[in-house]
């Protein structure tokens, strides 16, 4: 299955703004994307469009999660989501 | 045309449509069964079509909003829809539960959940709540809970507001609140007074008034009239006209330049820079709560630094008065409070939490010191429901230990107003909680709308106390080369113009209120000589009921009407 690992660059965490501009991201996307923390065993892995999972995540700044998707456009799908979570989107 | 009395608890007269508040949503039963026809699939889409259009309310309202409103609305708006919360209703659906059913408790699991992380994972779990209870009225067909969505400006009915319900309340669309519930010192009393709307509480039957009525309020007499007639008309029409209050300026005093410095009252940084904005001389009351509310955990020492000092920094070289946790009754904290105690109001509040939960006290108080150690502020530290001289002497001690130059007790307990004389021996300041006070003096439930003309701080009996305390503090000080140690007031009372009159000629040394009552409270003040508003206080001490007390003295106060006070 197709996969990457991202790096949170928002500096509150996953939460609040950052996590609903993921999540509403994640759910335009074709495919379904499952999110989990680096090191975690896959089948823990969580629906990234849903902002209630992202937020019992506990995906700090600098924390290192994995995102998942498998399917027709999951490369695409993937390599946009890792650009939404590598940008601060507290500074904004 | 019909009339409703109730009680006036914030100034104003205005005329408008009544808007009915909601109910708030009740929990489906447990054991409701499937609809007939329907299936766990046919209710997963009912759920999913009721989710998508809370969704849609939400988002709309959050293309509304600006700032960080808005935020928490797109935020809350995402919830709604959440495929989580719709997972697991859909796998309690398969269960056997009714859809209504499924989301309240799927909802209540994923709060739950939220609590459990602590922190702003916590707070977001008011925002489940409130979302699920959206999902289940859309899916019975009633109206959304909560401030109800309308042009405006209109007159809001309610049974009693929640503090929660004063983030949704706008006051450029809601130019008055009437409820059928509540007291003087209800949130609700407390909310309209801070925004400066007109309100009246305990006017029963305003919730059966047909939505869109045309009400007529006064809210310093607390009248309700339907369909008004041309004097209630002309009477809201002179109010719209009303003077413009000037700014206060800064210094308090009486019209023959008695000091009488004007405090406010903040619960945080934010609020604290409003109020010094205001021209507050400095806080009076400072609720160190904000920093514990929907908190599982005790706050750390450098958080509690961090947020004392934001407050401290917005009044440098003035005093600000701290008060130490009042947890308890209405404030419920878990790591604090037992929620079943019978009677909470008369339970361990207050300082008494020290005895169960003690270090919170001292960690609280070293964080203080820290922070006033940082910052210009000259800070002051107070108690909340001292009983006993042994007790403030406790607190004394405590502060002393810590550092902490200036300790004082919060007067709220009758038996604390009573020998105020002994606990200024140990002290060295009180400070009148008159919300409080009110209630355990008259053994009144400061939330219970049948009894809100008891629950009044214009109560002769109150007003004795109060009498009572500065007496004490007097003779406390006789014999002494000093002058007498300062008695302040910090409830409700302060902010109204005629009583803060009343509480100066008893002898109160600073009042402190909501930053949005500074301009009446000086007003009224400074067209008084100390020695008319001592002729002033005489009068209310002598007068047979609360009602009576407050008629006579605005009577000879007719600066009042002149500023639609």
């Amino acid at each position: 299955m197709p996969e990457r690992t991202a790096t949170v660059a928002s500096r509150v965490g996953l939460h609040a703004r950052p996590a609903a501009i993921f999540a509403e991201a994640a759910g335009e996307q074709p495919v379904e994307v499952t999110i989990a923390l680096a090191g975690t065993p896959a089948d823990e892995a969580m629906d990234a469009s849903s902002i209630l999972s992202l937020m019992s995540l506990g995906a700090e700044f600098g924390a290192q999660v994995v995102l998942r998707a498998e399917g027709e456009g999951a490369e695409e799908a993937l390599d946009a989501l890792v650009k939404v979570l590598e940008t601060d989107h507290d500074a904004a | 045309m019909t009339s409703i009395t109730g009680v006036g608890v914030s100034p104003g007269r205005v005329v408008g449509p009544v808007v009915q508040m909601p109910p708030a949503v009740a929990e489906p039963a447990p054991d409701g069964a499937l609809p007939a026809g329907a299936t766990p699939e046919t209710e997963t889409e009912r759920i999913k079509a009721a989710a998508k259009s809370v969704q849609a309310v939400l988002k709309s309202r959050a293309a509304a909003a600006t700032g960080d409103a808005a935020e928490v609305l797109k935020a809350t708006a995402l919830m709604a829809a959440d495929p989580m919360l719709v997972k697991s209703a859909a796998k309690l659906l398969a269960a056997g539960r009714s859809a209504e059913r499924a989301v309240w408790e799927a909802g209540g699991q994923v709060a739950e959940q939220l609590r459990s992380l602590g922190g702003y994972m916590a707070e977001r779990a008011a925002d489940v709540l409130d979302v699920r209870a959206r999902i289940v009225a859309e899916l019975r067909g009633e109206p959304a809970p909560g401030i109800p969505d309308s042009a405006g400006p209109v007159i809001l009915a309610a049974e009693d507001l929640a503090p929660a319900d004063t983030a949704t309340l706008d006051p450029d669309r809601i130019i008055a609140l009437v409820t059928a519930g509540g007291g003087p010192q209800s949130h609700t009393a407390i909310i309209a007074r801070a925004l400066g709307l007109p309100a009246v509480v305990a006017a029963a039957g305003v919730t059966e008034l047909p939505e869109g009525t045309e009400v007529y309020v006064d809210g310093a007499a607390g009248l309700v009239v339907t369909d008004p007639g041309e004097a209630e008309l002309a009477a809201a029409a002179e109010y719209a006209a009303r003077p413009t209050l000037p700014p206060f300026n800064g210094t308090g005093t009486t019209a023959d330049g008695h000091r009488v410095p004007l405090l406010a009252n903040v619960g945080g940084g934010e609020e604290a820079a409003v109020a010094a904005a205001a021209g507050a001389e400095g806080v009076g009351l400072l609720r160190t709560e904000f920093c514990f509310l929907n908190r599982t955990e005790e706050p750390t020492v450098e958080e509690q630094v961090e947020a004392y000092k934001a407050v401290f920094d917005a009044f440098p070289g003035k005093k600000v008065v701290v008060r130490t946790l009042d947890a308890g009754a209405d404030k419920p904290l878990p790591f604090l409070t037992d929620a079943t105690e019978p009677n909470p109001a008369l339970g361990v509040r207050g300082y008494r939490t020290d005895l169960t939960s003690p270090g919170v006290l001292e960690r609280q108080l070293a964080a203080i010191a820290q922070a006033a150690a940082q910052s210009q502020a000259q800070v002051w530290v107070m108690a909340p429901m001292i009983s006993t001289a042994g007790e403030a002497g406790r607190f004394a001690t405590l502060c002393a230990d810590a550092g902490l130059k200036t300790s004082g007790v919060m007067v709220e307990v009758p038996s604390a107003a009573v020998t105020a004389g002994s606990i200024l021996k140990r002290v060295d300041f009180v400070s009148l909680g008159t919300n409080d006070l009110t209630q355990y003096t008259m053994a009144a439930d400061r939330q219970l709308g049948p009894l809100a003309a008891l629950n009044d701080p214009w109560q002769p009996a109150v007003l004795r106390l109060v009498q009572a305390t500065v007496d004490g503090a007097r003779q406390a000080a006789a014999g002494e080369q000093e002058p007498a140690k300062p008695v302040g007031v910090c409830g409700e009372s302060a902010a109204d113009p005629a009583l803060a009159v009343v509480l100066v000629g008893l002898g109160v040394a600073t009042l402190s209120m909501t930053a949005r009552s500074l301009p009446g409270v000086a007003a009224v003040l400074g067209s008084t000589t100390l020695e008319q508003a001592r002729e002033l206080a005489a009068l209310a001490l002598s007068a047979d009921s609360a009602a009576e007390a407050r008629a006579a003295v605005r009577s000879k106060l007719p600066i009042l009407e002149t500023l639609g006070l």
